[in-house]
């Protein structure tokens, strides 16, 4: 079957088979390997991608459900070369180790802070509590979506400057 | 990998385009809503439809309406629809408190209420609170509509009376006045099915004494309210000594199985707990509503 839907702002179309989960279409067929597989049971949410500006588990949703749809993966967050806030903030506050959690983290961060700017760290950890980061560094990763909300529009030009210079 | 077996999929435009798609694709034929529940056993080849009809473009049971003495809910009302409802918080507290541990925030993005009680598992919430809330189910077939109370809908563990060319597309929830409700869950961790759950709906005359009461069990082998409670409880002032009979009746009245989740004494332990401290919960939130009653 044919499905269409815009990846990070481009129009894609595709021939699938009607089986094939979004989490592989986006790997497999549209090369964005952000996007990590990892569980495959609903669990982990390292798989998420924003459907529309939800954030949802893509190995839990065909592709053929995201036809007609808008997703955002971990490859769309920046703007250009500008960090998105919540990627400058896992930067600021060492929100990854290893690193595997961090796109599905990420995405649901910036889904949080787009319908609630001011979470509380409560709040926080509600939002990220069906994501799983085996490194165990949640207080890090808290604390990276706080910096995100209080840095809205990213690291001012001034700390830009200063870690150039550096 | 999991993958699930080839299927061909079909989108639904309207209600009465899925009613047609399921007559013509037949017994192998699946709707597919949130797909939380579906696409995981799809993938473990449980469960294997020749056809996946997708429902999710049916925004028109996408709703909550408080029409006079009743809230009525479409099938496709998600998860974080409910847990987000004012009107909900307000009339029927059960479901906010339910809804806050059902599943994960972003499962609950997904998930539907129609789904959840299609799904019909033992561990799943809503069917306690529709029971105990005694919610009418409106199903949609090619001969009309009808409704069926929770008793009639839900047959048992995974299967409901929906018949495979019928759809469910509203809940009803009568609306009582001096009344609430309470739902507690334990569960091992975020996103896992309950080891035990309880939930408790109230109603208060205007002296304060126990008019209705409703309580429900989750995951410990009760399909029915707990009906051993209401003949005790009704036409008593609430009290502490008949919350703890209440979860005393109710731990005699479960029947769980030991597994993973924990020995046969520690779930009916909790059935007892859990219901002491739901119908306490729905006796004083009952009471806040009538202002003049303390408890």
């Amino acid at each position: 079957m044919q499905i269409s839907m815009t990846i990070n702002g481009t129009f894609v179309t595709r021939e699938i088979e009607p089986r094939v989960l979004l989490v592989h279409f986006i790997r497999d067929d549209l090369r964005l390997t952000g996007t990590h597989w990892g569980c495959d049971t609903t669990n982990c949410g390292t798989c998420v991608v924003l459907m529309d500006g939800q954030p949802v588990k893509s190995c839990t949703v065909l592709a053929a459900m995201a036809d007609g749809h808008a997703i955002t993966t971990v490859e769309g967050l920046a703007n250009g070369a500008t960090l998105d806030p919540v990627q400058q903030g896992f930067m600021e506050e060492h929100g990854l180790q290893c690193g595997f959690c961090t796109p599905g983290m990420m995405l649901t961060a910036r889904a949080l802070l787009d319908h609630n700017p001011h979470p509380e760290p409560l709040e926080i950890r509600e939002a990220i509590s069906g994501q799983i980061c085996r490194c165990t560094g949640y207080a890090t990763i808290v604390r990276s979506i706080q910096w995100a909300a209080e840095h809205p529009v990213g690291a001012t030009t001034e700390t830009t400057d200063e870690e150039v210079h550096a | 990998m999991q993958i699930p077996a080839p299927f061909d999929y079909v989108r639904a435009s309207s209600v009465d385009n899925a009613l047609a798609l399921l007559d013509r694709h037949g017994a192998e034929s699946r709707v597919v809503a949130g797909g939380h529940s579906l696409l995981p056993m799809m993938k473990l080849r449980l469960a294997r439809p020749d056809w996946l009809i997708d429902i999710n473009d049916l925004f028109e049971l996408d709703y909550l309406l408080v029409d006079k003495d009743v809230l009525r809910i479409g099938a496709m009302t998600r998860h974080t629809t409910l847990l987000e409802s004012d009107d909900i918080k307000r009339l029927f507290p059960i479901i906010t408190d339910a809804e806050r541990v059902i599943a994960d925030p972003i499962v609950r993005n997904r998930g539907t209420i129609g789904g959840s009680l299609c799904q019909a598992d033992p561990a799943e919430d809503l069917s306690t609170v529709c029971h105990v809330l005694e919610a009418m189910a409106v199903v949609r077939g090619p001969a009309g509509e009808r409704m069926l109370s929770m008793a009639d809908f839900h047959r048992g563990p995974y299967e409901t009376a929906v018949a495979q060319n019928e759809l469910l597309i509203e809940v009803r929830i009568p609306i009582r006045t001096g009344s609430s409700s309470a739902y507690e869950k334990v569960e091992r961790r975020v996103g896992d099915w309950a080891v035990a759950a309880a939930g408790a709906s109230v109603s208060l005359d205007s002296a304060g004494t126990i008019s209705r009461v409703a309580v429900g069990l989750t995951a410990v082998g009760l399909d029915r309210n707990v009906t051993e409670v209401e003949a005790v409880l009704v036409g008593q002032a609430p009290t502490e000594e008949l919350f703890t009979e209440a979860g005393r009746l109710a731990s005699l009245a479960c029947d769980p199985l030991a597994d993973q989740r924990g020995p046969i004494d520690y779930k009916r332990h909790l059935a007892d707990e859990l219901t002491r401290r739901v119908v306490r919960a729905a006796c004083r939130r009952a009471a806040a509503s009538v202002s003049e009653i303390t408890i």
